[in-house]
């Protein structure tokens, strides 16, 4: 039983570590937690600790310094000791600052809670409210009520708690506005639910993790501004003591006698910092976002494993020849390194982009047809993506051991890429014409106005009107398809011998789609470019490219010229993968999607990838790596038992 | 941007409005009588009867604020008791001293946390990036009271660089140079706490902004990793900076009042202190007045520069 319930806490569900390994690893949130435990069991234990007196004064033992024979931390002004009340003054802090962050935590919860399922009018009146007491500096609101309420520790108290309110309010307002939108909550509410039952079921245990939150921010703050209330004189008054307080007092005796005032503020920074450490450690728990690893720096370019494997010299490719390729990938392998598995995402993967032709590399989703595509240039973020082998050869260097500063030289100006969502890869605060005059400025040393003029003449060719105006305009003053056209503008800037196109026309409405492929292709047979094109999409691989490598489970599974390999698919997959797409005016066609998953990219099979879901597989296509083999007439493919020509 | 302005400055009435409404309800609703207050427990209730009705106390709530806000369109605040003294000439005398201080704090904890948090993300996991975040730690932890007396302590009296306490010389004092020299400690211990929040959260919007798709494009085109960050990471990441700093005059503005009592700075703050003590109403009045107003201008400000800052705001 016992044991049941510590699992849950240290192993947690779905296999996400839980609350206390996640305090374990975070060493700095266990030090907080220690710190504040020590502080909370000294206050409990205060009453029963052999201390003297603390308001016991006795002006012969006056002010005397720290390590003294019976008072260890010296004796005040008034010879109290100053152990005894720092211990009872700690006490009276922490529950005043625990109190108060109670009393905001619960009187803003409701009000947020309140005014997001209640929405409308009641919202509106209590969030101006809110808004109002917001619009006052922190601490000067603070001051007013005390102003009204008297100073005293109980009006400090209430002081404090009232101008954290709205940060409560605000915070659970926020989420109980999308809870409550949710269907479960309507649901709830149709099966006759009442208010206060869906508060208690549905809301609540949503909610709190916000709460949480919001008073491990706040309660360290609480517990500085009562004491400094307090040490304005505005809190605790004579004789019961804070913190704050004894600072106060101390202050006038701070060149006589320093331990009086410097004493207690260090207790003060010391428990708030253990509350901030403690705090930390929760948020970085509770909130999703931080949890992800979202927030890691990605470096400049992709990271390379130091043991990279790397691919036999000299492949005897029948696809090869050499002199006439711009790029020449051998043996490529990216893995997504997190948490101490690694996500192959790319497996082993050579091809040959020759100059001016169009390669399309063609796949679902996660087959690793993108990774590759940022790879070349090392644009896959790190952390958490790696090249763990292979080489990428560019007019006979090596981009993967490229120092940083020969690779910038090449991105842009020699390989150059259109992303797939222009919405998002367009800077948003820079005009478009200035993005593409740097695009230019970065590689070339030209005069402020000629890139610009060049910007201008390149909007112009990928089809803007008024292009002059339309280089002062923002990327969300553009329609989708505008972006993308700036996007290709963008690419084609320094005539790179080679665009990358990530999946160009996908974010983008049908009708528009066509006209930017063509658009895409035109402009860079006039300029005489290769175009690796990256597509999930048989349809637009048919109409621009030249050959096509299909990929799946990270691995090219058949390549070959578009033609030969649309007409005529070697690999089952590719077979399945073609004979998915619907066909215009064949209304008998079946359209059966394949059977399965593709593998999980940190648990690949030794053998086939595909043999799982293929109704070809023998038992020794799960047995070892099949190689990519070619089966002549310049084609390759994957597969111990290929379908053979033409049996459809 | 004019339009926007203009509906701007219209759309601070309302708030300037419901400001004036909670200090006046805040002061009217101070259990006691101010009559009693003012002549002392022994006042004949014939007197007392006569100030009430002199002071307006006996006219019903709407009809005071009208009064009040009357006399506040003609700049007339009351009477400080204390003092006696016309309130507005007090606040605004020593509304100037806080103008100074609140405004150096700002400065250095922009500059300052701005710069930090950069290095820190730019590092990330780093040593800098360690050290800065342990500093940071510190610096939001801290008391700013007792931060106050610890450097007037070590560098006042021990050193003796600066000076301790006030905002000039008593003597022969006066001049930019010597005000600089009273301004360093308070300014510096005011801006520490704000510093430390900045520094924080140019951390996680710069590091947020390096996962955008749109630094990947400006890497994509060959830009070299100092222009990366300091143009499209950081140009992106201000965008979110400039509320916080926002946000942080209002704690200076506030926690102004520990730190003109530590250091005797002649502000609005410490006079606030000493308005409640004494408890001179109209003055604490008049003087959270001051300060509000001022911070919704303040928030004026920081809309209108985000405005500028970011084309996509509309509304």
């Amino acid at each position: 039983m016992i044991g049941a319930t510590w699992r849950r806490w240290t192993v947690g569900a779905n296999g996400r570590p839980a609350l206390v390994a996640l305090f374990v690893r975070n060493r700095l949130a266990a030090f907080g937690l220690a710190i504040v435990a020590t502080f909370v069991v000294l206050a409990l234990a205060t009453p029963i600790l052999p201390l003297p007196d603390p308001d016991l004064t006795d002006l012969a033992n006056r002010l005397k310094p720290p390590l003294s024979v019976d008072a260890p931390l010296g004796t005040d002004h008034l010879g109290r000791d100053m152990l005894a009340r720092l211990m009872w003054g700690t006490r009276v802090s922490l529950a005043v600052g625990l109190v108060a962050t109670l009393v905001a935590a619960l009187v803003g919860s409701t009000i947020g809670i309140v005014a997001g399922y209640r929405g409308g009018r009641v919202d509106n009146v209590m969030m101006r409210g809110i808004d109002m007491l917001m619009a006052f500096p922190y601490m000067l609101l603070a001051l007013a009520i005390v102003a009204v309420l008297g100073p005293g520790l109980l009006n400090a108290l209430f002081a404090i708690a009232i101008v954290n309110i709205p940060f409560f309010a605000r915070n659970v307002r926020g989420v109980t506005l999308g809870i409550a939108a949710q269907e479960f909550v309507a649901a709830g509410r149709m099966s006759g639910l009442g208010p206060v039952r869906i508060l208690y079921s549905e809301l609540l245990p949503n909610v709190m993790p916000v709460i949480v939150i919001t008073m491990s921010t706040t309660v360290g703050w609480m517990i500085l501004e009562t004491a400094g209330l307090s040490f304005l004189g505005l809190g605790a008054q004579p004789p019961q003591a804070d913190l704050g307080s004894m600072l106060g007092d101390g202050r006038k005796l701070i060149i006589v006698a320093p331990h009086v005032a410097t004493i207690p503020g260090l207790v003060i920074f010391v428990l708030v910092m253990g509350i901030n450490l403690f705090g930390d450690g929760i948020r970085d728990v509770l909130d999703p976002r931080l949890r992800s690893g979202a927030l890691t720096r990605p470096s400049a370019a992709t990271a390379v494993a130091r043991d990279r494997r790397l691919p036999e010299p000299a492949p005897d490719r029948a696809d090869t020849v050499l002199d006439e390729a711009v790029l020449d990938v051998r043996g490529l392998r990216t893995g997504f390194h997190i948490g101490g598995e690694i996500y192959r995402a790319v497996e082993d993967v050579d091809f040959v982009v020759h100059a001016g032709e169009c390669l399309g590399i063609v796949g679902e989703s996660g087959s690793g047809k993108s990774v590759t595509a940022l790879s070349l240039a090392r644009l896959v973020a790190t952390p958490p993506g790696r090249i763990d082998g292979g080489r990428i050869l560019f007019r006979g260097t090596d981009l993967v051991d490229a120092p940083l500063d020969e690779l910038r030289a090449v991105r842009g100006e020699d390989i150059a890429y259109v992303f797939q969502d222009p919405q998002t890869t367009l800077h948003p605060l820079f005009p478009i014409g200035e993005q593409l005059a740097e695009a230019i400025r970065v590689h070339h040393d030209l005069p402020a106005a000629a890139a610009r003029a060049r910007a201008i003449s390149l909007l112009d060719k990928v089809g803007i009107a008024n292009p002059s105006e339309r280089a002062r305009a923002y990327p969300h003053q553009l329609s989708g398809g505008m972006r993308q056209r700036v996007g290709i503008a963008m690419a084609l800037a320094n005539r790179p011998e080679l665009i990358i196109a990530d999946e160009p026309t996908t974010a983008l409405d049908v009708t528009i789609q066509a006209q930017v492929l063509r658009l895409l292709d035109d402009l860079r047979r006039e300029e005489g470019s290769a175009l690796l094109f990256i597509t999930h999409d048989f349809g637009v691989v048919s109409t621009i490219c030249d050959r096509v490598l299909v990929m799946y489970a990270g691995r090219i599974v058949e390549a070959g010229a578009t033609d030969a390999l649309l007409t005529d698919p070697r690999h089952p997959y590719t077979r399945r993968l073609i004979d998915c797409v619907p066909r215009l005016g064949d209304a008998a066609q079946a359209i059966d999607a394949i059977p399965g998953l593709p593998p999980a990219a940190n648990r690949l099979p030794r053998g086939c990838a595909f043999a799982e879901r293929c109704d070809r597989r023998t038992a020794a296509c799960e047995v070892d790596e099949i190689p990519l083999r070619p089966i002549g007439g310049a084609r390759a493919v994957r597969c111990l038992h290929p379908v053979a020509a033409d049996t459809r | 941007m004019q339009a926007y302005l203009v509906r701007r400055i219209l759309m601070t009435i309302p708030v300037l409005l419901g400001i004036s409404v909670i200090v006046f309800l805040i002061m009217a609703l101070i259990p006691g009588d101010p009559a009693m207050a003012i002549l002392g427990s022994y006042a004949t209730p014939e007197n007392l009867a006569r100030l009430r009705a002199d002071l307006g106390l006996d006219k019903p709530l709407a009809a005071r604020y009208l009064t009040w806000i009357g006399n506040l369109f003609q700049g007339d605040l009351g009477r400080s008791y204390s003092l006696n003294r016309p309130v507005l000439d007090e606040v605004l005398d020593r509304f100037g001293a806080t103008l100074i201080l609140a405004t150096s704090a700002l400065a250095l904890c922009s500059i300052f946390g701005i710069i930090a948090g950069i290095v820190s993300a730019v590092r990330q996991y780093g040593w800098a990036d360690k050290i800065l975040t342990l500093l940071v730690l510190v610096g939001i932890s801290t008391p700013s009271f007792w931060l106050g007396l610890v450097l007037a302590l070590f560098f006042a009296v021990k050193l003796g660089w600066f000076p301790a306490s006030g905002m000039y010389a008593v003597y022969g004092g006066g001049g930019l140079v010597d005000l600089l020299r009273h301004l360093v400690l308070p300014a510096i211990t005011l801006s520490v706490v704000a510093t430390g929040v900045v520094a924080r959260l140019t951390r996680s919007s710069v590091l947020e902004v390096m996962r955008q798709d749109y630094v990947r494009t400006a890497r994509a085109k060959g830009v070299d990793e100092r222009r990366v960050i300091y143009r499209h990471v950081f140009r992106a990441a201000f965008v979110n900076i400039v509320p916080v700093i926002g946000i942080q005059a209002g704690f200076v503005l506030g926690g102004a009042v520990y730190i003109e009592t530590v250091f005797q700075w002649p502000g609005i703050g410490r006079m606030l202190v000493g308005a409640i003590s004494t408890r001179d109403i109209l003055l604490v009045q008049g003087g959270v007045l001051l300060v509000a107003a001022f911070y919704v201008f303040v928030n004026l400000l920081v809309d209108a520069a985000q405005h500028g800052l970011d084309p996509r705001i509309k509304s």
